[in-house]
């Protein structure tokens, strides 16, 4: 009786997916981001350029898929189960509270990332905004090097680099765009599933593809733009990316480099898609959608963004100039060099830019809402509050985190500690967590049969090999050289720099209240009589 | 562009062209009331 007194106090989570495409354009839109237009050419063009692919493609089939697979497939049982966040999810299908508490990556991720995520999709919208109002000052016919001066000098104002304060240093304009894009994010989060992301979703997606097509097509008719430059054409672009360089396929480096793009870039292991999928129905096809949603990832970052960004800049700057270009990574490439590039398009270079920055804006907006999402349902869910309650909350949670990623802005010192211990590492952590408790905790062939309900096609029998071996050690000898390569240095910055100590503070601190409220879920859930432990299959 | 090049990259496009067009189809051609 007291069980059934403590269940009518739940919280009753009815919210569902409306369409099959919705949620795979969901976590479509979550996995496209800056990362697939800017991060992808530039690794690949390091790397050994089309030679690249391979690794790559090794990396998606024995890493991305099927860690995306187990997530897919936990997320939905979870949902089966009336449980919709990370902790809860995984306590019940790792069976207790190691897994549960270890679930609590999968809400620290997104909530840390999106408090500077959002901060960066804000730049997105006001070069948008400028370029609306006939670009950001680059003289048409100024030499290459004072253009890129004056895009860096642009970007370094805006984006509050040069000191602490964004809002105090000048750059209010640069608050506003915040403010703006947060406000859409949790208007849109608010509005729930269906109502709010798959409606949202269901636009931007299509609307992306058709401005990256726009783009491309602009750039592969560009043709030899320059004649005194013959050698600055469409193909040699294409080259310079994709012409490959196989010995780069004996060097380590490159396929740690191949790993970490199709990691970081498919959002697996980032508390997203277990969320997500807990939404679906019950007899969902979860493989094919976690196939599709990865498809969908690959076209936008092979098909677009292997093709534009790296032949629009090589076609105006010439090889010179590439090197600088490849080697300002995603930031530099996107809002420092693009902008001279769109320069020397003419009449057309402003229009151009205006689609390519409300495209990168359209791509950071469906990663960012899929970043409040597990928070707001982990809150809802662990204390037994409102959909209007528990935003609240979020709120105060994001304007402390972001406000302090804004104020303390020099450099990007405190944001990019953010990214390179949460966005990166932990990352690697919960992906780790989530292959172990799917193919160890419980059991390649129970989860498995777990993913086959209700798929129209199985996972290919050799994948439980792969699972339950293969991507466990391809994924910590990935890890282990990421941390030789980077933890000493990544440790000793910390001990020396006040601004990342404090940033590691912010994670301690919103870590240690993510806890509590595990903690004061994991009681009421109990109270509640739910199967937290995973004792029993779910009942439906 | 080498002949490599063209073969790495047009070997790339047709595979994730064809990855994503052979979900959409089987999404889109499914019978959705049988499994839903």
């Amino acid at each position: 009786m007291a069980k059934e007194n403590a269940k009518k106090k739940m919280p009753v989570a009815k919210e569902e997916w409306a369409s099959k495409l919705g949620v795979i354009l969901a976590v479509s839109g979550s996995a496209v981001g800056l990362g697939n237009f800017l991060r992808f050419p530039g690794q690949a063009v390091s790397n050994g350029g089309g030679a690249f692919m391979i690794p790559y493609f090794c990396a998606l089939l024995l890493l991305g898929i099927p860690i995306g697979w187990a997530e897919w497939t936990m997320g939905r049982y979870g949902g089966r189960k009336g449980l919709h966040s990370s902790p809860s999810i995984l306590g019940a299908f790792g069976k207790g509270s190691v897994a549960r508490y270890l679930g609590v990556i999968g809400i620290l991720i997104p909530l840390a990332v999106s408090f500077y995520y959002t901060y960066i999709e804000a730049w997105c919208l006001g070069y948008f905004f400028h370029y609306l109002k006939g670009g950001i000052g680059i003289d048409a016919a100024a030499p290459v090097t004072e253009q890129t001066a004056r895009a860096v000098e642009f970007y370094t104002v805006f984006t509050g680099r040069e000191h602490n304060g964004v809002i105090a240093g000048g750059s209010i304009g640069t608050f506003v765009f915040w403010a703006v894009t947060f406000a859409i994010n949790i208007w849109l989060v608010f509005r729930g599933i269906t109502r709010g992301i798959e409606k949202f979703v269901n636009l931007a997606m299509p609307t992306m593809a058709v401005l990256a097509i726009i783009v491309l097509i602009r750039v592969l008719t560009l043709g030899t733009p320059d004649a005194a430059n013959p050698e600055q054409s469409v193909v040699n672009g294409l080259g310079y990316l994709w012409n490959p360089n196989l010995s780069a396929l004996t060097n380590p480096q490159t396929w740690l480099a191949a790993a970490g793009q199709i990691f970081f870039s498919l959002s697996v292991g980032f508390g997203v898609i277990i969320n997500y999928a807990s939404y679906m129905k019950k007899k969902s096809d979860v493989v094919l959608s976690g196939l599709t949603a990865s498809a969908t990832n690959e076209l936008f970052e092979v098909g677009f963004g292997g093709l534009i960004t790296i032949t629009a800049a090589f076609i105006f700057l010439g090889t010179s100039n590439m090197i600088g270009a490849v080697q300002g990574g995603t930031f530099g490439l996107g809002f420092t060099t693009l902008p001279v590039v769109f320069s020397h398009m003419g009449g057309a270079g402003n229009t151009i830019g205006a689609i390519w920055f409300f495209m990168l804006f359209l791509a950071a907006i469906t990663s960012s809402i899929s970043m409040y999402q597990p928070t707001l349902a982990f809150l809802m869910e662990a204390l037994g509050w409102t959909r209007k309650k528990a935003t609240m909350l979020l709120v105060c949670f994001c304007l402390v985190g972001s406000f302090l990623v804004m104020y303390f802005s020099a450099g990007g010192i405190f944001w990019s500690t953010i990214d390179d211990w949460v966005g990166t590492f932990l990352i690697f952590i919960l992906a780790m967590v989530q292959i172990i408790v799917f193919s160890w905790v419980f059991g390649v062939d129970k989860g498995l049969a777990e993913a086959h309900h209700g798929a129209h096609f199985k996972i290919p029998r050799f994948y439980r090999f792969i699972m339950k071996y293969v991507t466990p050690t391809y994924l910590l000898v990935v890890f282990g050289a990421f941390c030789w390569q980077n933890l000493p240095a990544w440790m000793g910055s910390v001990a020396e720099e006040p601004l990342r100590q404090g940033a590691m503070a912010l994670i301690a601190g919103v870590t240690v209240a993510l806890v509590i409220v595990t903690r004061i879920g994991e009681k009421r859930w109990r109270a509640a009589g739910l199967d937290i432990d995973g004792r029993e299959p779910p009942k439906d | 562009m080498t002949t490599l090049g063209w073969s790495a990259m047009i070997g790339s496009l047709v595979f994730v062209w064809g990855l994503a067009g052979w979900c959409y189809y089987k999404i889109l051609t499914v019978d959705h009331h049988k499994h839903d």
